[in-house]
């Protein structure tokens, strides 16, 4: 009985302010877009990281002959310094590398003419050329720092390199445009929040003789309440569920269908992530609709 | 029943208080017209039974709490014990009769089968039978009324308050309204009226406390309105709107009842003779903590 009444006069409170309510439903639809796109992106390059990582190495080139670095004073990398390095590996960086493999000239040599069998851009290299290194799988990627700080500036090695550096522009550029997308939903959602607020506000004054007359016969707060509050929630509501539909769709024929198709080496998002994100994003409507409605009725409907 | 010790009220810091230094004691079952010129604080007494407003000084008790202790969410509770009709009637234009009665219970959380059958007896108690389905704007200002009282009683209140209940009315809808608030009172319901009509005051003969400039100026048992122009302001003798000068003719001479009232009077009279009860008390919550805290206060007294 109470319910039908209450969800009566929310209806009836739609419909009267059908316009700010549309309003509403869109403003929150676009914020919340952004909001989902932004953590779909952030998914994306997790997944991307999780993938590229696994395959790239630190890798601890040894001094080759003529070598202008200041460790390299000695000529090329004896099979003393070589061995201390290794020491070094296995004792200090224990527990920061998970599998070592040596790399020897002859071994840089195969993988090289493997790779380019006609020579590179038309010099026919030899073993001479290549450089013996070190290449380590960091069980942690991110303590390359740890690695690079051991071992650079020892005798025999050259230089350490981290191969992740060569993703760095990439994720660093899906970085910022996931920081842009999550700046514009906030100010978005401060717009829909705003927009909540005035509409609550409308709801309330046009109903001024209604809530004047409960608070008269005794109607309890909640009860006066309660159908604004439903009244931003539900429209709030609905925008995050377009919101929703349109990752999903975005998602499955965007990237499902169309990037997938085109780009089929990287791990993709797929609309299992929109589900997944799909209650944040509810979740965050309703946030967003109480926080307004209790910043208004405090001030209109007081007891 | 309404208790007030020392109370006063100022609105705005500076301003000459609406009330000042008000003690009075309203006994249960009693009815007491609430007279005065305008802006004597006759508005403000009723507010503050209400607790739409606290009082700036003293204590105000009704049915036992201390109003100015009581704490917000035990405000509704109060007011489901308390009736309240105004001069405006504030019927909602867009539900009829039937369901701006029903309004009232609905928004209290009272069940649906208690409404049905409350909500009819009520309107024919009022003498409104038959014209459920209407819209405040197919009434007469009389019949609005007395819906407006419907609804403030159909929770059998153990107090109404009136606020002008008859200043948008000719005397004859008057005194039917009167009646009507006379019934009300015989079922044991308080009844505090704030008015202006010295016929109806003279008339009824019951207890008047008259306020001026917020201060209880007398205070008599079966009285009458007193001396017009001690009451109303002195304005010569120019027609103001709701304040007539001394020899200016009253407003009330010209205006006829129209047929609804007289209808609506004589079905209301009928429905007691033929012995219609008011509809049944509601022994809830809060009515019961309100009996219960008038027994508490009559074995004190
Ligand atoms: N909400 C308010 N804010 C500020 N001042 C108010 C308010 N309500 C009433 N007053 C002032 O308090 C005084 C008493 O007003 P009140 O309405 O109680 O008088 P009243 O006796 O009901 O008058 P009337 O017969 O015209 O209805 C007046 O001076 C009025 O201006
Ligand atoms: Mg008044």
């Amino acid at each position: 009985m109470r319910l039908q009444f209450i969800l009566g006069e929310v209806f009836r409170g739609l419909r009267r302010n059908a316009t700010m309510v549309v309003s509403v439903v869109l403003v929150t639809f676009v914020s919340l877009t952004f909001v989902g796109a932004a953590a779909l992106l952030q998914m994306q390059i997790d997944k991307l990281q999780g993938d590229w990582y696994d395959l790239v190495e630190v890798s601890v080139f040894l001094c080759p002959e003529g070598s202008t670095a200041s460790t390299c004073a000695g000529g090329e990398a004896t099979e003393e310094q070589i061995s201390t390095v290794e020491r070094t590996i296995s004792t200090e960086l224990d527990d920061v590398v998970s599998t070592v493999y040596f790399e020897s000239k002859e071994d840089a040599f195969e993988a090289f003419s493997a790779q380019y069998p006609d020579g590179y851009q038309g010099t026919q290299l030899t073993e001479e050329d290549m450089q013996a290194s070190f290449r380590l799988q960091l069980a942690d990627p991110e303590q390359y720092q740890v690695v690079d700080e051991v071992l650079s500036g020892r005798d025999g090695v050259e230089v350490v390199e981290d191969q992740r550096a060569i993703f760095e522009p990439l994720f660093l550029a899906l970085n910022r445009s996931s920081l842009v997308a999550v700046g514009l939903a906030v100010v978005m959602l401060v717009a829909a929040a705003l927009l909540i607020i005035t509409t609550i506000r409308l709801s309330a004054v046009s109903r001024q003789r209604e809530t004047g007359i409960m608070r008269l016969v005794g109607a309890s707060t909640l009860f006066v309440q309660l159908p604004f509050m439903l009244e931003g929630a539900l429209a709030a509501l609905l925008g995050a569920v377009l919101a929703v539909i349109g990752l999903w769709a975005a998602v499955q024929y965007l990237v499902i269908d169309w990037l997938a198709e085109s780009v089929d080496w990287v791990e993709h998002v797929t609309t299992a992530d929109v589900l997944t994100i799909a209650p944040l994003l509810l979740g965050l409507a309703v946030a967003v609709a109480a926080v307004s409605s209790a910043v208004t009725l405090h001030r209109y409907t007081r007891v | 029943m309404i208790r007030f010790e020392n109370v006063s009220k100022v609105y705005a810091r500076g301003a000459r208080p609406a009330l000042d230094d008000v003690s009075v004691d309203v006994e249960r079952g009693e009815f007491v017209f609430l007279v005065g010129a305008s802006g004597s604080g006759k508005s403000t007494f009723l507010r503050l039974v209400l607790r739409e407003e606290r009082p700036t000084g003293g204590r105000v008790y009704v049915a036992g709490r201390d109003l100015t202790r009581l704490s917000p969410w035990r405000v509704p509770g109060l007011r489901r014990g308390i009736g309240m009709v105004f001069q405006d009637f504030r019927l909602l234009p867009n539900k009829t009769v039937y369901e701006n009665v029903a309004f009232a219970l609905q928004v209290i959380g009272r069940p649906r089968h208690h409404i049905r059958t409350t909500v009819p007896e009520v309107l024919e108690w009022v003498g409104l039978d038959g014209k459920e389905k209407r819209r405040p704007h197919e009434l007469s200002g009389g019949e609005q009324q007395r819906v407006a009282i419907a609804r403030a009683f159909v929770n059998r209140p153990k107090i109404l308050l009136a606020d002008e209940p008859t200043g948008n009315l000719d005397p004859t809808t008057s005194q039917g309204i009167m009646r009507l608030l006379d019934r009300i009172n015989r079922t044991g319901t308080t009844v505090v009226m704030a008015t202006h009509d010295d016929e109806i005051v003279n008339e009824m003969r019951r207890r008047v406390v008259e306020l001026s400039t917020g201060r209880i100026v007398r205070d008599e048992v079966e009285a009458a309105y007193g001396r017009r122009e001690e009451i109303l302001p002195q304005v010569g003798p120019v027609a103001v709107l709701d304040a007539p000068g001394r020899g200016v003719p009253a407003r009330r001479i010209s205006v006829r009842p129209e047929p609804g009232d007289v209808a609506a009077e004589r079905a209301a009279e009928q429905a007691a003779a033929r012995g219609v009860d008011p509809p049944p008390v509601e022994v809830d919550e809060d009515s019961r903590e309100m009996s219960g805290a008038m027994a508490s206060r009559a074995e004190e007294a």
